[in-house]
This record gives structure tokens, C-alpha cells and sequence, in this order.
């Protein structure tokens, strides 16, 4: 039998996006769900994203300081290298990888799991658009979300760089702030959140759609959270790229 | 009365079933008879349009359903309730919010009303005091009458069931099939079970139709059963000692 194409699948992923892209049934039922799955995709992230954040903050202000060792650098290089790496790269698509993982599997395997029980009939059977019902508050939340926890991993990055660089003597804080400060553009901070939205929308969307259409047992639950994770983090990537050429060229 | 007149419905090329014609009476408890494999469940999703039918038509008294979008669909679908083999219970909610949610999707009650239907429903199937359990906790057999309540929350005026008592011991298997008889009577519901339990067969056989390899092979009831000359059908009824048994003292 010929296994299903990209373009097949591409279908599909377009069909389900116009189905969950209608008015909800009931509105306060609709806002209802979307505080539930702030709750389940951003709040409950907070923690790993605080910690990895924190970390590799303090990893870059190491890293930067043993490889900068000459007296010709300015003292400033720090807190500058770590801002930019941080602002630009490391806080949009690295913890957009790591949120894929975390909030891609959980949401493919309950939309799979959903479905295998057939719960998903059951909404269809009432009459409910289920692909609406079940995923456009997963992905609003995403959007919504995403760009806080972002935001929150970039303050505390910076703040892990600053603690890293103080405790090791690397730096003081005079010249690891005036590194944050040196040629600082407010557009870095809007471009990494636009891609934010983008990987947001990229990781809630693809693993709603492979949870969505599965068939068969409690094992195409597992593969189709273990593919929702592979899947969107290699969109994450392709679309890294594109968007870094187009914003900031 | 639901009818189905000429449905073909393949998978990849695999045909599933071959041209079935049927009709289900209002009032009654409509069978349909088979052993596993032989397209039962699928007849049913192509009924209620779970699946879309390669050929043929539905009509559910005299509406063309299968001529319908999903937006004409919805008046229909809010006449059906449907209770599916696993019961299909909503896991994120309790058994009171699963049998007030097909409500509080679609009427404008106030929630207290709701709650007193939904409590209601559940008092219908036998259950009390369980309102706050999640399906987690549930044992099958309540499981299967929560979803009974669910599914007559809205007092539908069509019913399917698919396999309502497998996994279920016989005694409970026989308290369901009998709490879809008394409903399908009480609110004069079109009632359409799947089922391979030849117990349920006798006890609630109002109109059966057998299905062989996903064709009609046999229409009948309870009474005529155990008669006929459809050699199919005699290989499915007499498939277990305690039928032959029977049949030796008849
Ligand atoms: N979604 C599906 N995709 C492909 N084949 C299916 C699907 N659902 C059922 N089938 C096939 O249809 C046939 C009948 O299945 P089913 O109606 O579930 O039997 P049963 O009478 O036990 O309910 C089986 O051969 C099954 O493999
Ligand atoms: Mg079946």
C-alpha cells in the first residue's frame, strides 16, 4: 500500500485548521476551556522553564568570559554576548523546543487518547465541531501564553548571567549592566516574540493534529505523541530560518 | 423510523459492507446481529454519519441525512444520543457534568435546571450518589449507565448502542439491556443496538438483522430465531454448547 505523502498529510492538517478555525458553539464555554489550557500549557511550564533559563544564562556568562580572556576585550562583552545570544536565540527557539516536547506530547496523547475512547465521537455525535471545541482553546492558550513564558525566560537568563558572572568574579555588575545596555535594540525583543507566536502556534496546531487523526490503539497514542514532538520541533527549525531572514534583513 | 437504503462503505479498498438495506421501528428495540468483524459497529458510524458512506442513503423519518453538511446535520444529531462501547465517558469531567454537558452545550436552561434534569437521568439508570465520581472510578456497568443517562439527557428521539454489554457480567449485562428496553418503550425511542450476545438476543429481540461479512443475511425477532434455515445464521446462534444444549431440548 503507498504510505501517506507530506502533501497528503498537508491536506489533512489544512482541512482540521478550517474546522477549528469556526465559531465556538458557546462562548463562555469556549472561555471556559481557554483558561483550563492556560492553566495546562503555560502555568504548569512556568518551573522548567524558569530553571533551564536560569541556567543556561549562567552558562553563557561562563562560556563567553574563558573565551573572551584578553586584555584587548572591553569590559562590557559579557553582558552584552549574553543578551543577544539570550534575546535573540536561546529564549524563543530553544525553550519553543523545549515547550514543544512538554506541550506537544501532552496534548497529542490526550487528543489521541480522546480519540481511541472514542470521546471525540461522542462530541461529534452531539452535534459538537469537536476538532473546534477540543483544539482552538489549545492553541489561543499557546499563543497566548508562549510569549509570557518567553518573556519570563529572557528576564531570568539574563538575571542567571548576572548571578553566574558576580559569584564566579568574571565580571561586576557595573560592567555586566552596562554590557546589557550597549547598543540595545527594543525590535530584538519584538522580533524574538514574533517568532515566539509563530513556534507557538507551530507546536499546539501540528501536535493537535497528530493526536486528532489517529486510528487504533493505545500504542498509536504513544507514536503519535513521540511524532507530534519530532514533527514540530523540525517546523520550529525550518521556520527559524525563514523568519530570521525575513525580520531582520 | 430510520432507514437505510443501499449502503456501500469501503476502506482502502477493503469492502466493508455491501449493499445493506434496513429499516428501524420506533418503539422498539432494533438489532443488528454478527459476529466480530462483520461490519456492525461501521454500519452504525455510517447511520449516525460518524463516517461518510461511499453509496447509498439515510433518512431519519423521512429527512435525507445523508445529503446533509455538518450544520444541517445538527438539529438531527440533537435528537440522538448514542452510547458507545467503552461508555466514552468525558475522563476530565464527573458523572454529573458528563450528563449535564450535552445540555449545557445546547440549551439555554439555567444551570440549576440542567443539574435537576441531569439528576434525574441518573436517578432514570439507577445511580445515585455517584455524581461526584470521575469515570476513573467507575466500574463498567455504571460506567455504561452514565453514558445511558448522557445519552437520554436529551430526550432523544433516536438511540444507538454499540455493544452495550460486552465486558459486562451476564447479570449486569441483562439490568442494562432491560433499562434500554423500558426507555426505548417509555419515550417511544427508535432504538438500534449492536450486539453478538445471543442473551440479549432473547431477552430484547424486537427486530433483529443479521450481518454476515457486511451483508444483510437474515431479518427477523426473538420469536423466529432459533428457526430458521439460514445456515449462517444458525452457525452464530447455536455457536456455543448452552445454545446447542437448548436446541437439543426444544
Ligand atoms: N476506521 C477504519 N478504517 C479501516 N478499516 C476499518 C475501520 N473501522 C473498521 N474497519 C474494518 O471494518 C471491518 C468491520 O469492523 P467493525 O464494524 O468494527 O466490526 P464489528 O462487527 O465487530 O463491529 C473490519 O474488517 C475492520 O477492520
Ligand atoms: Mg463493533
Amino acid at each position: 500500500m503507498l504510505g501517506i505523502t507530506f502533501f497528503d498529510q498537508f491536506g489533512e492538517y489544512i482541512m482540521l485548521l478550517r474546522k477549528v478555525f469556526t465559531k465556538p458553539q458557546k462562548r463562555k464555554v469556549f472561555f471556559v476551556n481557554l483558561i483550563q489550557e492556560i492553566d495546562k500549557i503555560g502555568i504548569s511550564s512556568l518551573w522548567i522553564v524558569a530553571f533551564i533559563s536560569v541556567f543556561i544564562g549562567a552558562v553563557a556568562t561562563i562560556q563567553t568570559a574563558f573565551n573572551i580572556d584578553s586584555p584587548l576585550m572591553p569590559t562590557w562583552s559579557i553582558g552584552f554576548t549574553v543578551r543577544q545570544s539570550m534575546i535573540l536565540e536561546f529564549c524563543p527557539t530553544i525553550i519553543s523546543l523545549i515547550l514543544a516536547g512538554k506541550v506537544g506530547s501532552s496534548i497529542a496523547s490526550e487528543l489521541g487518547s480522546m480519540r481511541i475512547t472514542e470521546q471525540i465521537d461522542a462530541l461529534e455525535i452531539m452535534g459538537i465541531n469537536s476538532a473546534n471545541f477540543l483544539i482552538l482553546p489549545k492553541i489561543v492558550a499557546s499563543v497566548i501564553i508562549n510569549p509570557f513564558l518567553i518573556t519570563m525566560s529572557m528576564f531570568l537568563s539574563i538575571l542567571g548571567g548576572w548571578l553566574a558572572g558576580v559569584l564566579t568574579g568574571f565580571v561586576t555588575t557595573p560592567n555586566y549592566i552596562d554590557g546589557l545596555q550597549i547598543d540595545f535594540h527594543p525590535y530584538d525583543v519584538f522580533y524574538s516574540l514574533i517568532k515566539t507566536i509563530f513556534f507557538a502556534f507551530l507546536i499546539s496546531s501540528i501536535s493537535s493534529y497528530k493526536g486528532y487523526h489517529i486510528s487504533g490503539g493505545a500504542l498509536e497514542v504513544g507514536k503519535a505523541s513521540t511524532k507530534a514532538v519530532v514533527t514540530s520541533s523540525i517546523f520550529i527549525i525550518l521556520f527559524n530560518l525563514i523568519l530570521t531572514q525575513l525580520l531582520l534583513s | 423510523m430510520i432507514e437505510a437504503v443501499h449502503i456501500f462503505k469501503s476502506f482502502n479498498g477493503n469492502d466493508v459492507l455491501k449493499d445493506v438495506s434496513i429499516q428501524f421501528k420506533q418503539g422498539k428495540t432494533n438489532l443488528i446481529i454478527g459476529q466480530s468483524g462483520s461490519g456492525k459497529t461501521v454500519l452504525m458510524k455510517c447511520i449516525v454519519g460518524l463516517f461518510e458512506v461511499d453509496k447509498g442513503k439515510i433518512f431519519f423519518n423521512e429527512r435525507n441525512f445523508s445529503e446533509m453538511n455538518f450544520e444541517q446535520r445538527k438539529d438531527i444529531r440533537q435528537e440522538m444520543g448514542m452510547l458507545f462501547q467503552g461508555g466514552a465517558l468525558f475522563d476530565s469531567m464527573n458523572v454529573i457534568e458528563n450528563v449535564m454537558f450535552p445540555l449545557s452545550m445546547f440549551t439555554n436552561q439555567t444551570k440549576d435546571e440542567i443539574r435537576e434534569r441531569a439528576q434525574f437521568c441518573l436517578k432514570r439508570v439507577n445511580l445515585e450518589n455517584t455524581d461526584q465520581l470521575f469515570p476513573s472510578e467507575l466500574s463498567g456497568g455504571m460506567k455504561k449507565r452514565v453514558a445511558i443517562a448522557r445519552a437520554i439527557s436529551v430526550n432523544p428521539r433516536y438511540l444507538f448502542c454499540d455493544e452495550p454489554n460486552s465486558g459486562l457480567d451476564p447479570i449486569t449485562s441483562n439490568v442494562i439491556d432491560n433499562l434500554i428496553r423500558e426507555i426505548t418503550q417509555e419515550y417511544s425511542i427508535t432504538t438500534v443496538i449492536n450486539t453478538h450476545d445471543m442473551n440479549s438476543v432473547m431477552e430484547i429481540g424486537d427486530n433483529i438483522a443479521f450481518i454476515n461479512k457486511g451483508e444483510l443475511w437474515w431479518e427477523g425477532n426473538k420469536d423466529n430465531i432459533l428457526n430458521s434455515d439460514n445456515t449462517e445464521l444458525n452457525k452464530f446462534v447455536y455457536a456455543t454448547e448452552l445454545t446447542r444444549a437448548l436446541k437439543k431440548t426444544r
